[in-house]
């Protein structure tokens, strides 16, 4: 196999099973020219029918053939049945060899194994978090994977790197028309951000409900312009594992400090003024800095532009006091989100598109001040890894975070600095998923490192209370506390390809040892 | 300034013996000082391994700028005489005496100590703390609080206390008034500090901050605690209001004008200055500056 070394010094190869590789250039160096795929032209006439009898009319329908690539979103995260239901059926159709283009997998699709093992599964392009992707690790899949970050795959989809031949989009209700939402009906989820995109481009998309609502069903978040059949089953999946019941507040006293410090660093930048906009997750210490972000402004009384979702409780609230102007959502966690974004007309859903797409006319990281996001690895490049572990292990898709970490004016990395005493702070990372060029800050427990890049941060934080200090000194620190793990045990054979949001490749996932 | 008589000890947190993972991130927070503990929150059979653990834990591990506390096991609990032989040795910045009822208690710990740590060559000094938690003990506070040069101060435990009193602990704290009293009294007369019983409601942050007014108020310089989210809201109780050191400022600026003059009587504008109200003063003027809230050429 033919490499060329990529703008963060990993080893791209020319080729793989055919698709021509071009290597990472440069967080912004790299410009495709063209057009967007298109859709095929499709008819519509008056009276038409577009509620099938069952998933497997629907599927035969809408074409669904040998080798095929098909897709689904994960608005239902850890709760969805749908996943699962279609890949039985198609099975049982005797389908094989298709591409299965999720935007995320969870630990609820294991049966997706099965399916890779008895063919009706033959590569996979979309994020893969647990089972899937430790099985893939260890050689499973007898393709290479692709995984893309938000902003990223919508891009593909759209240049038609991705082509989805069938989409299958769970809604928690629609009519009979096709007009999706996920706000109504037993399953609520909230937005449908990230399967527009599929709707749109896909030749044929079948809606999947368990809450069939009369015509018209508003809101519309997915329109009936977009939906070629539907489809009514029992449920769609697990509420309890959509949304939770309420989300927490971590109470480990590290993630807290790692918060505050998050929270005190970003009000000693300057940013945290009048206008001010961030993004943060769901993860435990992401809900500490909204909530200690949240108390700040109020303190002070300074009026927020937007937070950006994964929206949670928390965000709301503080929409809710008029801290925050208005609330941009891709996805909710919790019940009291879901029915903010019902009820609340500056709650607003944004597709990916929207969102993060690099070949956008102008997306939403690009807007906003600071980003907060997470890691299982960072580097002394400030390089970042989250897909895959120090054991070499597969273990989380890329989400927004290399989407985020370009756009925002301040992207902010909060990790611990080790976890079960496995360093997080390190010489070099497994997989590069996002680029230490678009990483200004590093905040953990035990210090704070401010990318050399950012010579005006630095120069704003001197005098500054906060354990600022270089990054070497972090990871040496690390290191003195845990020793230095052995690098993990890697085949030669690539079972993953992490490409970069703007499509070109960043580092490439090597089968893992057993 | 890890250690020191006087240093400031407004947040103490307990650290159970036997987890090394809360021991690593321990100095991260904040706290004042850190109390390792090998008595109540160590099950008698992992008493010898949590021992060993924090052995090595004193040197190993890097304790920041906390004051680094052992509590021992009581004398007679079968425990106490081995804990002092391998800690002792190790020397941590004070020991914490639990169940001291005399000053006899005080004097054999004190005693065993200096053997132990001389025996392996070590003369680092190493302060006593002893925790009265009973009825008797606290009857005998003052004693218990001049038996030994060593002591920098002594601390009420209210669980073991109203246990043996046979009574119940409130949010309120009523019960224990009369001894928090008595000890932060006792504490004084001793000069040395008084450091109050944990506020063990990790949840109830309001009525950890009332139950720190409320020690403040009877003259304690710090309170227990069981969780690092405790550390800020009693640092805010417990440090100098920018109030209180302007006012300490000018007592301690017409104190010693007033020195420097001959004369005998201190007074401030038109009130004069007792020689406590001085004293307390130059505390509060002393902890500022242990806090960097004023620098040494603002006296």
């Amino acid at each position: 196999m033919e490499y060329r070394k990529n703008a963060v010094g990993r080893l791209i190869p020319k080729e793989v099973e055919g698709r021509k590789l071009v290597p990472f250039k440069g967080a912004f160096a790299y410009r495709k020219k063209g057009r967007k795929a298109s859709p095929p032209i499709s008819y519509s006439e008056p009276g038409e029918k577009k509620l099938c009898k069952s998933l497997k009319d629907a599927i035969r329908a809408a074409g669904l053939k040998d080798g095929m690539t098909i897709s689904f979103h994960h608005h239902l995260r850890n709760g969805d049945g749908v996943v699962n239901m279609v890949l039985d059926t198609i099975a049982e159709m005797g389908i094989k060899g298709l591409t299965l283009a999720p935007s995320a997998l969870f630990p609820v699709h294991a049966p997706v194994i099965e399916h890779i093992k008895n063919g009706v599964i033959r590569n996979i392009q979309g994020s893969m978090n647990g089972p899937v992707g430790e099985f893939v690790s260890y050689g499973g899949l007898p393709t290479t994977a692709i995984l893309r970050s938000h902003g990223g795959r919508v891009r593909a989809i759209e240049d038609g790197t991705l082509h989805i031949d069938v989409a299958f989009i769970a809604a928690s209700s629609a009519d009979d028309h096709g007009n999706l939402n996920g706000v109504y009906g037993k399953s609520q989820f909230g937005p449908l951000a990230y399967a527009m995109a599929d709707a749109m481009y896909a030749d044929k998309s079948i809606a999947i409900t368990d809450t069939l609502l009369p015509y018209p069903n508003l809101p519309i978040s997915i329109p009936a312009v977009y939906v070629d059949y539907i489809v009514v089953v029992d449920s769609i999946g697990d509420p309890s594992g959509i949304v939770s019941g309420t989300t927490r507040i971590t109470r480990s006293p590290t993630r807290l400090l790692i918060a505050k410090y998050a929270a005190q660093f970003i009000k000693e930048s300057g940013l945290l003024k009048d206008g001010f906009s961030f993004q943060t997750g769901a993860g435990g210490i992401s809900l500490a800095i909204t909530k200690f972000l949240g108390e700040m402004m109020e303190r002070e009384g300074i009026k927020g532009s937007f937070i950006n979702g994964g929206i949670t409780r928390f965000a709301v609230e503080l929409f809710h006091k008029g801290i925050v102007h208005s609330l941009f959502d891709g996805q909710v966690f919790d019940t009291e989100s879901v029915d903010s974004f019902r009820d609340d007309t500056r709650h607003a859903e944004t597709s990916m598109s929207q969102y993060a797409n690099i070949h956008s006319k102008g997306c939403l990281v690009n807007k906003q001040d600071v980003g907060f996001l997470g890691a299982t690895e960072v580097d002394i490049n400030f390089n970042v890894n989250v897909n895959t572990h120090s054991d070499g292990l597969l273990l989380h898709g890329i989400g927004g975070h290399q989407d985020v970490a370009a756009g925002a004016k301040l992207s902010m990395i909060v990790v611990p600095s080790f976890r079960n005493r496995i360093p997080v702070i390190k010489e070099s990372v497994t997989t590069v998923t996002t680029p230490g060029e678009t990483i200004d800050v590093v905040v953990t427990e035990r210090g704070i490192a401010i990318n050399p890049r950012r010579e005006d941060l630095i120069e704003r934080m001197k005098g500054s209370s906060l354990p600022i200090k270089p990054i070497e000194e972090l990871k040496d620190e690390v290191e003195k506390t845990c020793g230095k793990p052995a690098p993990p045990k890697l085949k030669d054979r690539i079972i993953a390809l992490i490409e970069y949001r703007d499509g070109t490749y960043i580092d490439v996932v090597r089968e893992v040892e057993r | 300034m890890r250690s020191g008589k006087n240093r400031l000890r407004r947040s103490r947190l307990y650290i159970p013996g036997n987890n090394p993972s809360f021991m690593y991130n321990a100095r991260l927070y904040g706290a004042d000082c850190l109390i390792l503990d090998l008595e109540d929150a160590v099950a008698p059979l992992e008493k010898d391994a949590a021992r060993i653990l924090v052995k090595h834990a004193i040197k190993r591990i890097d304790w920041g700028n906390s004051e680094l506390i052992v509590r021992i096991n009581p004398l007679n609990s079968g425990f106490g005489r081995e804990d002092i032989r391998v800690i002792a040795p190790m020397a941590p910045n004070a020991i914490l005496i639990p169940k001291c009822e005399s000053a006899h208690d005080v004097n054999a710990v004190e005693e065993l100590v200096t053997d132990y740590a001389r025996s392996q060559g070590v003369y680092e000094e190493i302060y006593l703390i002893p925790l009265i938690e009973t009825a008797k003990g606290v009857l005998n506070a003052y004693e218990i609080a001049s038996a030994s040069p060593n002591i920098c101060a002594i601390t009420f435990g209210a669980e073991d206390f109203t246990k043996d009193m046979g009574i119940s602990r409130t949010r309120e704290g009523k019960e224990t008034f009369i001894a928090r009293s008595i000890i932060a009294m006792a504490a004084k007369a001793a000069r040395v500090q008084a450091l109050d019983t944990v506020f063990s409601d990790i949840n109830d942050i309001d009525g950890l901050i009332e139950s720190a007014k409320e020690a403040k108020m009877l003259g304690f310089d710090g309170k227990g605690l069981i969780h690092p989210s405790q550390i800020e809201p009693v640092h805010k109780v417990f440090t100098p209001t920018k109030e209180e050191i302007e006012y300490a400022s000018k007592v301690v600026a017409a104190y010693e004008a007033a020195k420097s003059e001959g004369k005998g009587i201190v007074a401030l504008g038109s009130k004069m200055i007792d020689k406590p109200v001085v004293e307390r003063a130059i505390h509060t003027i002393e902890y500022a500056k242990q806090l960097g809230l004023i620098k040494e050429e603002e006296r």
